[in-house]
């Protein structure tokens, strides 16, 4: 009882001064606190904003491991110290404990500056604002690290992380008032500020900017090239991976979104757990494929021609694209974020296909950042509100011509 | 202030905060926030406007008795262009680089809702000295918020001031960029000036409760 009974004391103690919300989350986060609700009518459902979050986040823990493993093995394959995988998913060239060693160290911190940074400025505004702090931040913070590549300095994402929640969240009034969605207001931040270390061929593989340092000062060492499968694609080459690896996200990319496989199991795992919406997951992949079909109907009936720049991204088989760069990752964790989606049915439906349609146009024709998913859903989620009104004002509409029909 | 009376004080002070052309009336934006990616340009505009808005305001409120309130908006206009070609004229025989740099935006002082504004608003009614230091004191505020604005873009976005570097410099790494610093380029794109000003008047009014509209 000893920290429990210790932080209760400092809540009575601190009770209606400034500092009390910090003290207020920690114990409500650690523990059960003494006052809680015994009855009540508001109560309708078991999941409040807590439970919640933790679903997200524990639909997120495999990306992040396979994310440490894949980053410790993207790197030693890159450096020779490695061998490619054989077989299937479970192919023990992967998972190694060597892998998960690299990947951890890197990844990590990553996570720990995520949260360190980002809870600092939710305890910062909860004082100021004298509100109580808000969950919030539990899914963005693991979001975060996923999302970025994984050389990205930390003091990098830490003034994104700042960036992020300040003008992209509380600005517009804390949690769950928030236009956009934070964790890509925060990559959209890293992407703008610092694309040196958002793009390229470099920063995918742990060390690879390093090395690239050490032959620029003279050194006699090869240079690494961890180019994404998008990145070769844009430049016209073929990436060379096979759709199984792939599917399973043996390949270069931000830490957690390269494994389509661990994405379609969390995906499933939080429409079963009814947090994230299956209409929004469905409706994307569809825009996707749509698109991806006009593209490939545009090869084929020969209105380019092999030498345009869009030729091998635009030639790439429609269903690939929902395999590679982000937008498994996006459209499960972020598209259906439920702040910033749109709150109708068959508002769910436009939204998720405009996402899915917009990634894959901005994926084709964007030459400098070949991946379109976070673009595409920040642009949606200026749009839901919009999206939702004409929902909810044609529904009115009907209902008056119903109610007139009936009364003439 | 002996110079000065009270209420003509006033003129001068109250546009440079609580009564901001930019902050608190939100004008003269498109002009805030093309340009401030440097903090020279930033000054060379403030400059600019303090210049035409200080003498346009005199000649209007000059004129104001004889100006038929028919055509008085084209009469405005004839007054700022003459003072904005003469700007423009005089940037390009001395900083003719930088007027490339500022380029339309110098002729776009025409358009500068500020200077229509504080014709219409003040220099119709006013007498010249009060109007001079209408005028003056709203050009201040202008450029008040242009140099600080600039001053974050150009130190952020570029890592200089008024094109001096004064982080290191970021090809050799020296000084701050030994240390892994980098420029942070989304600062030098228009949507950050947005932002900055942005702040700029969130930080004005919390300061300032009474300045909070509902």
């Amino acid at each position: 009882m000893g920290l429990k009974s210790n932080l209760h004391n400092l809540k009575e103690k601190y009770k209606g001064t400034k500092m009390a919300p910090a003290f207020n989350a920690i114990h409500t986060f650690l523990y059960l606190p003494n006052e809680t609700t015994h009855n009540g009518t508001h109560i309708k459902a078991a999941d409040d904003l807590k439970r919640t979050m933790n679903i997200v986040i524990m639909a997120l823990v495999p990306c992040l491991l396979f994310g440490m493993f894949n980053a410790g093995y993207q790197h030693n394959l890159a450096f020779g110290t490695g061998s490619a995988v054989t077989g299937g998913f479970l192919s023990p060239e992967f998972w190694t404990l060597d892998n998960f060693l690299i990947g951890a160290w890197k990844i990590l911190p990553l996570v720990v500056v995520s949260y360190g940074v980002g809870l600092a400025v939710e305890f910062v505004f909860a004082i100021i604002k004298k509100h109580e702090v808000e969950e919030g931040y539990l899914v963005t913070g693991m979001l975060v690290p996923l999302i970025v590549p994984v050389d990205i300095p930390l003091w990098m994402l830490a003034v994104a992380v700042i960036f992020g929640v300040v003008i992209g969240k509380e600005v517009f009034g804390g949690t769950g008032m928030n236009i956009l969605n934070p964790a890509l207001t925060i990559r959209a931040f890293l992407f703008f500020a610092y694309p040196t270390w958002m793009s390229g061929d470099k920063v995918w593989v742990e060390g690879a900017v390093k090395q690239d340092q050490l032959i620029a000062a003279g050194e006699n060492l090869d240079a690494i090239s961890g180019e994404t499968i998008l990145g070769s694609l844009a430049q016209g080459k073929e990436a060379g991976y096979d759709v199984m690896d792939m599917f399973f996200g043996f390949i270069p990319g931000s830490v957690g979104e390269t494994s389509t496989l661990l994405i379609l199991l969390g995906g499933l795992f939080l429409i079963f757990a009814k947090i994230g919406s299956w209409r929004i997951m469905l409706s994307s992949v569809i825009g996707a494929l749509v698109m991806g079909l006009i593209f490939n109907g545009v090869v084929s009936s020969g209105w380019i021609t092999e030498g345009s720049k869009f030729y091998t991204l635009m030639n790439t088989e429609f269903w690939h694209h929902l395999l590679i760069g982000g937008f498994a990752f996006g459209t499960v964790y972020m598209a259906t974020d439920p702040v910033t989606a749109s709150q109708t049915n068959k508002g769910k439906w436009i939204y998720g296909f405009l996402i899915g349609f917009i990634s894959i146009l901005i994926r084709v024709f964007n030459p400098a950042y070949p991946e379109g998913v976070m673009l595409a859903i920040l642009l949606m989620n200026v749009f839901a509100p919009t999206i939702d009104h004409y929902v909810v004002q044609g529904n009115v509409k009907q209902r008056m011509k119903r109610l007139k029909a009936k009364t003439a | 202030m002996g110079l000065l009376s009270k209420k003509d004080a006033k003129l001068i002070t109250d546009p440079l905060a609580d009564n901001n052309p930019i902050t608190i009336q939100v004008l003269g934006i498109c002009s805030a926030l093309a340009i401030t990616a440097e903090l020279k340009a930033s000054l060379v505009m403030a400059i600019s406007v303090l210049f035409v808005l200080g003498i346009g305001n005199v000649v209007i409120s000059l004129m104001r008795n004889i100006i038929p309130s028919k055509i008085r908006i084209i009469v405005q206009l004839i007054v700022v262009a003459a003072l904005v070609i003469i700007v423009d004229l005089v940037l390009k025989a001395f900083a003719y680089e930088l007027s490339k740099t500022l380029s339309v935006f110098v002729g776009l002082i025409i358009t500068n809702c500020i200077i229509m504004g504080r014709f219409e608003a003040f220099a119709l009614g006013n007498g010249p000295w009060k109007s001079f230091l209408d005028g003056i004191g709203n050009a201040v505020g202008y450029g008040v918020i242009l140099i600080i604005v600039g001053f974050f873009r150009e130190l952020l976005g570029s890592g200089t001031l008024f094109g001096i570097p004064v982080l290191g410099d970021p090809i050799a790494k020296t000084g701050f960029y030994a240390i892994g610093y980098e420029n942070n380029g989304f600062m030098i794109m228009p949507p950050m000036a947005l932002i900055v000003v942005g702040i700029i008047i969130w930080v004005q009014r919390t300061r300032n409760k009474a300045l909070i509209e509902d």
